[in-house]
C-alpha cells in the first residue's frame, strides 16, 4: 500500500475513534453479558448457543450498521466540510483517496470486531467455564463477518461516491437486505422461463450474496466449515469489493467537484 | 445559586420524580390487567416467514422462540392450565429455524406430549415434533427412543414404540437399551417394570438436572401405583376369604403376614378406607400417581387454573 493511501485509512480511522464509533463496544459488552447471565435462568439448556448466536450476531448487525453509517459519508463529509479540496490539492489522487478510505473504514471495524470476540469468548467462558476445540470455529464465523463488512464498506463507498448520505443509507441498508435473500433470487431465477429468467439470474449475480457468509447457526452446533467454503467466500468477497470499489473510484474520476 | 445551577436542579428533579411517577403509573395499570395478551399471541405463525425475515440470523430467532416456549409452558404448567395452544406453534417455528436444536425435540416432547396439568395433552403433535427431528437429526438415537418413549407412555401403542426403538438400535453408537426396550415391547411385558425401565434409562441418559427430577418423580409415583395395586388386591383377597372389609391396615397387614405397615416413598403409611379403598396419605406429593388418589381429588391449584 503506497503512503498515501495509508495516511488516509488512519486518518479515517482515528476520525472514526474521535467519532466514538467504538463506544458501541459498550452497548455489545451489556448485551452479551446481561445475555449470559440471564438466559440460564429463563431459558433451558442453551446458554451456549444463546452467547454465540446472540454474540456473532450482535458482531454482524453493530459492524453492518456502523459500516453503512460511517460509509456513507466518507466522501460527502468531505465535500461538505471542503476538506476534501485540502487533500486533493495535495499530490494525492482521487482513486487513493477512495482507497484509503476504504481500508480505513474496514480497519476499524476490524478493530471492532476484534474487540466484540474478545467479549464473545469471555462470555463464552463464563457460561461453559472451559473451552473446547470446536470453539475455534467461531473464529471462522468472525473471518466472514469481517468479509461480509469488506464488501458492505465498499458499496456503501460506491453509494457515496455519486449519492446523498440518506439515499445511500437507503441504497446500501437494502442491498444488505437483498443480499441476504440473494438464495431466493438464485432459486426464483432457476423457475423462471425466458427474459425473467435471464433478468433474475443477472440480478441474482449483480447483488452480493450474504447467505454464503452466514455460518453462525452451524458453528453454533460445532459443525466444521469446508476449507473450500473459506477458499471460495474469501475469493468472492475480495472480487465483489474491488468490483464495487473499482466502480467508486470510476465515479469519482469523473465527479465535477466544482 | 447561579441561574444554570437552579436549572439543572429542576429538571434533575423532575427527571427523577416523572420517572417515579410514570413507573407507579404502570405498575397500577398491571394491576388493572394482570394477564397480558402478548403472551397468548403468536403475530407471525409461519414458520417459513419468520425464518426469512430473520435475514440469516435464524439460530439466535430460534433460540428466542425456545425461550418463549419455554416461558409459555412454564407458566401455564405453574399454574395448572388446561390447554396449551400456543405450545406446537412455538415448537414448530423454534425447529423450522434450527432443525438441529435437539433440546427443542427433547423437551418440546416432554412439554406436548402428557396430559394436562402436566403437559399439553397433545402426544399426536409431539410425534409429529419427533418425526421431524429425526428427519433433520437422524444419528440421534435419544429421538428415536423419546419417539418411542411418547408412543408407550401417551399412546400406549406398543407396535409403534417397538418400530421407534427398534428403528434407532440400528443408528451408530446407539445405547443398546433401545434393542431390550424394543424387544420389550414387543412382547408387551409388564407395565410397571417397562416403565420403570424407560423411566431409569431416561434418568442415567441425561445430563439435565429437571429432566432427572422428572424421572425421579415418576419412579416414586410408579412405586405407589405398584404398591397400590397390590394392597388393594390384598384387600379383595381379605374380602373373599372372609366375607368383609378389613377393619384396619394392622389387620390386613397381619392377614397378608407383611413384613410391617406398608409406606409410601415419603415414609407415611397407606390409607385403608372404610369402604375398603387403600389411598396415598399425602397426594400432592405424588403428582404422577394415577392410583390410590382420593375421590375427586384435583392438585392444589397455587391461584386459580389458567382456560
Amino acid at each position: 500500500m503506497n503512503t498515501r493511501i495509508a495516511h488516509i485509512a488512519s486518518n479515517t480511522f482515528r476520525e472514526a475513534v474521535r467519532d466514538r464509533v467504538l463506544y458501541n463496544l459498550i452497548a455489545f459488552a451489556l448485551l452479551l453479558s446481561g445475555a449470559a447471565i440471564l438466559v440460564g435462568q429463563i431459558s433451558i439448556e442453551i446458554e451456549k448457543l444463546v452467547v454465540i448466536n446472540l454474540g456473532l450476531t450482535a458482531v454482524s448487525l453493530f459492524g453492518v450498521v456502523i459500516a453503512i453509517f460511517i460509509g456513507i459519508g466518507l466522501v460527502s463529509k468531505e465535500i461538505e466540510k471542503r476538506t476534501l479540496y485540502t487533500v486533493l490539492s495535495r499530490p494525492v489522487r482521487r482513486w487513493e483517496f477512495i482507497v484509503g478510505k476504504f481500508f480505513g473504514l474496514a480497519g476499524t471495524l476490524v478493530v471492532n470486531t476484534f474487540f466484540m470476540a474478545v467479549g464473545v469468548f469471555g462470555a463464552l467462558f463464563y457460561v461453559s467455564h472451559k473451552f473446547v476445540r470446536a470453539d475455534a470455529l467461531i473464529l471462522v464465523a468472525l473471518y466472514f463477518i469481517i468479509l461480509e463488512f469488506l464488501i458492505i464498506c465498499a458499496l456503501a463507498l460506491l453509494f457515496s461516491s455519486f449519492s446523498s448520505p440518506l439515499l445511500s443509507a437507503v441504497f446500501a441498508f437494502s442491498l444488505f437486505v437483498i443480499g441476504c435473500f440473494a438464495d431466493d433470487l438464485r432459486n426464483f431465477a432457476g423457475m423462471a422461463h425466458g427474459f425473467s429468467r435471464w433478468l433474475a439470474t443477472g440480478a441474482a449475480y449483480l447483488v452480493p450474496n450474504f447467505s454464503a457468509f452466514n455460518v453462525i447457526t452451524s458453528i453454533a452446533h460445532e459443525q466444521p466449515v469446508a476449507g473450500q467454503l473459506i477458499l471460495q467466500n474469501t475469493l468472492y468477497a475480495l472480487f465483489y469489493a474491488t468490483m464495487a470499489l473499482s466502480g467508486a473510484v470510476l465515479i469519482f474520476e469523473h465527479r465535477d467537484l466544482k | 445559586m447561579k441561574p444554570r445551577q437552579k436549572t439543572t436542579l429542576i429538571a434533575g428533579a423532575c427527571l427523577v420524580l416523572s420517572l417515579a411517577a410514570s413507573s407507579f403509573v404502570l405498575h397500577r395499570t398491571d394491576q388493572l390487567r394482570p394477564q397480558g395478551t402478548l403472551d397468548e399471541v403468536l403475530f407471525l405463525s409461519s414458520p417459513k416467514v419468520i425464518k426469512r425475515a430473520s435475514l440469516g440470523y435464524d439460530g439466535l430467532m430460534a433460540c428466542i422462540y425456545w425461550t418463549r416456549a419455554v416461558q409459555y409452558f412454564g407458566y401455564r404448567h405453574h399454574y395448572f392450565a388446561a390447554s396449551y395452544n400456543l405450545l406446537a406453534p412455538l415448537l414448530e417455528i423454534t425447529t423450522h429455524l434450527d432443525p438441529h436444536l435437539l433440546v427443542a425435540y427433547e423437551f418440546g416432547t416432554s412439554f406436548l406430549a402428557p396430559k394436562p396439568p402436566h403437559g399439553a395433552g397433545q402426544p399426536e403433535r409431539a410425534i409429529e415434533l419427533m418425526e421431524y427431528g429425526i428427519q433433520n437429526n437422524p444419528d440421534n438415537w435419544r429421538l428415536y427412543y423419546d419417539l418411542g418413549f411418547v408412543y408407550y407412555m401417551e399412546l400406549q401403542d406398543y407396535k409403534k414404540a417397538a418400530e421407534a426403538f427398534e428403528r434407532g438400535s440400528h443408528v451408530p453408537n446407539a445405547h443398546p437399551f433401545l434393542k431390550v426396550m424394543a424387544a420389550q415391547m414387543a412382547e408387551h411385558a409388564g407395565e410397571y417394570e417397562t416403565a420403570r425401565m424407560l423411566w431409569s434409562a431416561t434418568y442415567q441418559n441425561t445430563q439435565d438436572k429437571q429432566i432427572k427430577e422428572n424421572a425421579v418423580e415418576h419412579l416414586r409415583a410408579l412405586r405407589v401405583d405398584e404398591d397400590i395395586q397390590h394392597l388393594q388386591e390384598a384387600v379383595t383377597r381379605f374380602g373373599e376369604r372372609t366375607g368383609r372389609l378389613p377393619a384396619s391396615m394392622a389387620e390386613l397387614v397381619t392377614a397378608e403376614g407383611l413384613a410391617g405397615t406398608p409406606v409410601d416413598p415419603n415414609g407415611h403409611p397407606y390409607k385403608l378406607t372404610p369402604e375398603g379403598r387403600i389411598e396415598i396419605r399425602v397426594p400432592d406429593d405424588f403428582p404422577f400417581a394415577t392410583k390410590g388418589l382420593p375421590p375427586g381429588y384435583k392438585p392444589s391449584p397455587k391461584y386459580h387454573a389458567l382456560q
